[in-house]
């Protein structure tokens, strides 16, 4: 038999020998590889960012649950509650709160309390959210152009800051104004409606335990898009009832002028009580679609009257509701 | 301004508008699977609602356009802009049978009835449907053109009802921008064609001497 013995220091053939050229190639491909995973790691790193840049990403909020006053129905994806967005102040489309809110500043912020009160007063935000312990509570929000959600806000009842106050005898009503700062939000150029945003309830409405002063959601404190640092959520009402980015509460004698129903007062009352039976006149309210659930392949769920609240319905024993829309 | 396509390149624009006309649809459709819309049934319902009112604006444009520029080839498209307002029209329509009352015909026609923007809209989208099925040489020989051209005046009044449902929809927005725009470019097209005729009639009528 004959065994063929390479000798152990044999020269390689010439053939054998990778060129320059291939070697050099394919170490700059190892080095492509090895770039471009790093990369992608970033860039995949950066669409995450963009993904929680779309969710709150401030401060956690500590805040008790209430859980009698929340529904267990399913949140809305906070990506949703938090791009989808009415607030006209940055811009009439939806997406344009979360792409324009960055430049209002939260803080500092001051809350301009006057009018039919015995205390008059200026709050800041740190008082102001020291008045009551923080409630987490799970609410339903129904907007008047007919979608909704559910939404886990943190506040505490209006009740209690009304309370501090003391409003005197003659305080009927009560009106929120949001800010109205052409350099903190670009869509005040625009004339699409009046401004300042102006809100109002009755008094024993607003003194209602569900009438939340709201300084936060999904246990953080509110994007700027949803109404920061300080907003009312009246899950009865449609949304646009809901006072955003408050600067001032007045206390009235009269039925304070609302910015909606200044704009088109047939088809926004003041009170805009969610209502299934009083059509707005474009559309039927009779029915919503709940944002991130219902889709193309499932009737419109009905909408119930007050939004499922029917503890409110006191406040409104004897009224024409058809009237008093 | 004297642009005359060869056969050739009239055949390579033909070809280009059409597929640029479904980018709308294929974006609609697109943005609806990928699930990165939070509200994808109104999104439809508005892009293919603006879509109908491009195309209808587009295909008035063919006659101003032919008579300012001397581009009578423009004609031979105006067929294809005209079916892809009704394409878009029939999205728009489906959207609301579909999205707003779950194919409950009933409860739609109720809708259609009681709501003005809704039954301007509903009037200019049956108005559109003998345009529609009349685009064919077939029915032009079968029709004669004159009948044919009667036909498709109809698009003098579709194209206002269409603007009206627009601006109706938006009315209590305070936000008529867009509807404006739309009102103000329809009445110069539609003004400029009563004009021609006019000086036409005023040519074939000379003044005695």
């Amino acid at each position: 038999m004959l065994i063929k013995r390479s000798s152990s220091h044999a020269v390689p053939l010439g053939s054998e020998i990778t060129p320059q050229a291939i070697y050099e190639a394919r170490r700059q491909f190892i080095a492509k590889m090895a770039l471009g995973a790093v990369a992608g790691g970033a860039l995949w790193e950066m669409a995450n960012r963009e993904a929680f840049a779309q969710a709150p990403s401030g401060a956690k909020i500590a805040a008790t649950r209430n859980a009698a006053l929340s529904t267990t129905e399913p949140l809305t994806p906070v990506k949703d509650a938090t791009t989808y967005n009415n607030f006209f102040e940055f811009g009439t489309d939806k997406s344009d709160p979360a792409e324009n809110a960055h430049t209002l500043k939260p803080r500092p912020w001051t809350v301009q309390i006057e009018g039919e009160v015995k205390k008059p007063m200026t709050l800041d935000l740190d008082s102001l959210m020291k008045i009551a312990p923080l409630e987490e509570r799970i609410y339903r929000l129904r907007c008047v152009e007919g979608w909704s959600m559910v939404i886990p806000w943190v506040g505490y009842s209006l009740s209690n800051l009304i309370r501090k106050v003391e409003p005197t005898g003659a305080a009927k009503y009560i009106e929120f104004t949001t800010l109205a700062d052409k350099t903190q939000m670009p869509g005040i150029r625009s004339r699409v409606l009046e401004w300042p945003y102006v809100e109002g309830l009755r008094m024993d409405e607003a003194m209602h335990p569900l009438a939340l002063l709201t300084v936060g959601m999904y246990g953080q404190v509110l994007p700027n898009q949803n109404g920061a640092p300080v907003r009312m959520v009246l899950p009865w009402k449609y949304g646009f009832k809901s006072a955003k980015s408050i600067v001032k509460i007045r206390f009235l004698k009269e039925q304070p002028r609302t910015a909606w129903n200044i704009s088109a007062p047939s088809e926004y009352g003041f009170y805009s009580n969610v209502n299934p039976n009083v059509d707005h006149p474009r559309w039927s309210q009779a029915t919503e679609r709940r944002i991130g659930e219902d889709g193309f392949f499932q009737k419109k769920r009905k909408t119930l009257m007050f939004n499922g609240y029917p503890e409110v319905a006191s406040l409104y024993a004897g009224m024409d509701l058809k009237k008093f829309f | 301004m004297a642009f005359n396509p060869t056969p050739r390149q009239f055949k390579g624009l033909k070809a280009a508008i059409f597929i640029l006309a479904l980018v709308p649809f294929a974006r609609l459709v697109y943005l609806s699977v990928m699930g990165s819309l939070t509200d994808p049934l109104a999104f439809i319902t508005h892009s293919s609602g603006d879509w109908t009112l491009y195309f209808l604006v587009m295909t008035l444009c063919v006659t101003p356009l032919r008579r300012l520029l001397k581009w009578n080839w423009l004609v031979r498209l105006r067929r294809m802009v005209g079916l892809y307002a009704f394409f878009y029209a029939v999205i728009h329509f489906t959207a609301f049978l579909w999205f707003d009352h779950f194919f409950d015909v009933a409860e739609m026609w109720k809708d259609v009835l009681k709501r003005p923007f809704i039954t301007v809209g509903f009037i200019a989208f049956v108005l559109l449907i003998p345009l529609a099925v009349t685009s064919n040489n077939a029915m032009i020989r079968k029709l004669g053109g004159k009948r044919w051209q009667w036909i498709h005046r109809l698009i003098y009044i579709i194209a206002p009802l269409g603007i009206l449902h627009y601006w109706w929809m938006k009315a209590a927005k305070n936000n008529i921008g867009q509807p404006l725009l739309f009102a103000v470019i329809v009445a110069v097209l539609l003004g400029a064609r009563v004009y021609w005729s006019m000086t036409r009639k005023a040519k074939a009528q000379p003044a005695r001497a």
